[in-house]
Parts: C-alpha cells; structure tokens; sequence
C-alpha cells in the first residue's frame, strides 16, 4: 500500500537528474525487503508521472533478492520464501530472519534498495527546437 | 532526437532523507529529544501517550499529532496542558497515510522547540508507510495491540524492523482473547531480535511505568544544552 509513496520519491528522483528533460525510463532496483509489490509500483509510477517530464516513461524494475549474513556463525541467508505461483491461493509461507543454522541475529546485505539506478533522457535537438 | 541514459544511483528517499536532516539540525539546535511513535489504527498510540504525559514529571513533552484528518487526538493530549500541534495530511480528499519529513517541517514553525525536552510524533495510523519515512527522529517505536493477532510481525517484517522498541498493549484484554501472547514474543524477537519490547496495558497501567522510563530515556540520550 505505500507504493504511491515510493512512485512519487521515484518520479521526484528522477526529475532532479533530468534537468528538464523529457524522461523516457527510469531503471530502479528494489529491494525485496521494502516489501513494495512489483505491479502496484508500475501503476502508481504511471499515475504520478503522467504529470512530470516523466509522462509516458518506462519503469524498469530490477528485483534485488535479499540477503542476510548471521551474526554469530556468519551463514548467509534469504530471508524471503518462494512465492506463490499466481493459482496458489494458500497463505503465502512466512520470512525468516533467524538463522536457518544457529537462530542467530542476521545483518542486511543485499534486499532493502530502493534506487533510481539510471534514467534514459530525450536531448533536445541542436537548434533547441 | 537522441536518447541519453544518465546515471543516478540514488534512494529514491534521498530528498526525504535530507529534509529529515534539516529537522533533525533544528531539534538539535534545540536540544529536543524526538520519538516517532508508530502502529496500526487503534492500536492505542495516543492513550499511551497520554498515561506516559500523566507521569512525566521534571521533562517537559510536546506532541505532534499527524492525522488524516481532524484534531480529535490532538484535543485528548491538549486537555493534559501540554504543547500539541495538529498535522493533517489531507488538504482535500484523501490524504497520505503517513507523514515525512516534509510534512514534519511545515509543522515545525508551529511546534516550541524552545519549551520542550521531548517531542512525540504520532504519526498517521498505519503499519506500512510510516517505516518508509525517516522525519529527523532519534528514536521510533511503535505499538502493536493483542488483539491484532499474533502474526503482525511476520506479516508486517518492515515496520517491526524499523522500530527499537515494540509496545504490546491492550493486555488487559488477554483473558478475553484466544491470543497467545509468548507467540507474538516469539514472532517479534524472530523478526527484529534487536527490538525491546514492553507489554502494557494503558488502560489498567500496567507496564506504563516501563514505558514512561523508556521516553525519558530518549530524552537523556540529548546532551543538555
């Protein structure tokens, strides 16, 4: 539910780099831990660029698995179980941030990005037309 | 017409992050401590607040109260005699459902700084977006009530990692409930092993004692000016 939020942080990123250019894709990578969802980003990305110099932009998604290193024994670890195909209907099975070996504590190394990585910008033509 | 790719490699939350910095400077300034205090809608925040304001003798707290709409718990806390500001984030029809640093700041003019030790920021009921956004807090905790289930934690893995403290309350609705209160323990400490938790009851006061010392806590983490 807060991807209206993030779409409106991205969208505002990616004005700031465009310097008033047309934008016409932003490549953002996202952490599996800020828990946003992948078509619900799309859509409001659309929605709030509609009204930039984002307006009909690409959004490109690059999915950044997380990753945590156990404190104590140092195994790593995905935290985050397989997800359900789109027919499951059942209870999509919980994260795990203990440590599958030791129950330890685990440190983020990798799944809370939320980075405009690059933009693609229009130049405008050499006589500034 | 050619296209140019431009790199950027920035959190999208920069410019949140830097607006927060600029609030955090001017609590510092200040010398004001700040709690960001998070949960669900209902989970009891603002009688939390009001038991913890009660008590506090000797520190001098200020509220911001962030709602979507309305000045229905800013009227509870003002009835305390202390500081509080409204912040509605609903300049028409709907608002956002968390407050940032943005929103934090066009509040601050209104907030006195100068006549307070600790300020409390309330934010907007909801156990999603508020995690997203840092608003120049030092400290965030959040409140998560029996009757919410046990299985908040693992369902809402960002907000119980956000905070460093965990306030269970409603306990005096245990005998009530088929809730089992060691499996929310469990699920908190499988979620964020660092959190400390508390359980209360803010309405039978139980654990409030524990809570109040936690703010006050915050409050002595800032060196006096």
């Amino acid at each position: 539910m807060h991807e209206l939020a993030l779409s409106r942080a991205i969208v505002e990123a990616a004005r700031r780099h465009a310097g008033g250019r047309r934008v016409t894709a932003v490549h953002v990578k996202l952490g599996a831990l800020r828990q946003a969802v992948p078509g619900s980003l799309s859509f409001y990305f659309e929605v709030v660029a509609a009204e930039s110099e984002c307006a009909g932009a690409r959004l490109e998604l690059e999915q950044v698995a997380a990753l945590l290193r156990c404190v104590e024994c140092g195994r790593e670890w995905d935290p985050e179980p397989a997800p359900l195909a789109e027919h499951e209907e059942a209870l999509p099975p919980l994260p795990s941030f203990r440590c599958p070996a030791c129950g330890g504590a685990g440190e983020e190394l990798a799944g809370n990005e939320l980075e405009v990585a690059w933009i693609e910008v229009e130049e405008r033509a050499a006589t500034g037309r | 017409m050619h296209r140019t790719k431009i790199r950027v490699a920035e959190d999208a939350l920069d410019a949140n992050q830097t607006i927060a910095r600029a609030n955090r400077e001017d609590f510092d300034r200040a010398g004001v401590a700040v709690v960001n205090l998070m949960s669900a809608p209902g989970a009891g925040k603002t009688t939390l607040l009001e038991r913890a304001i009660e008590g506090l003798d000797g520190l001098r707290v200020g509220v911001l109260e962030g709602d979507v709409q309305g000045s229905i718990d800013a009227d509870r806390i003002a009835r305390l005699h202390v500081p509080v500001t409204q912040l509605n984030t609903d300049p028409g029809f709907g608002g956002e459902c968390h407050l940032d640093a943005n929103m934090v700041r066009s509040a601050l003019p209104e907030v006195p700084l100068g006549g307070i030790d600790l300020l409390a920021i309330e934010n907007v009921g909801n156990l999603v977006c508020p995690a997203e956004f840092r608003v120049g807090e030092d400290a965030r905790a959040m409140v998560c009530a029996v009757t919410e289930g046990e299985d908040k934690p693992l369902k809402y893995p960002l907000m119980f990692r956000a905070c460093e403290l965990i306030v269970v309350n409603k306990t005096d609705l245990l005998p009530h409930l088929e809730f089992d209160l060691d499996r929310l323990l469990a699920n908190i400490e499988t979620v964020n092993p660092a959190a400390a938790v508390l359980t209360t009851s803010a309405r039978s006061g139980e654990g409030v004692d524990a809570w109040r010392e936690w703010l006050a806590g915050v409050a002595g983490r800032r060196p006096a000016r």
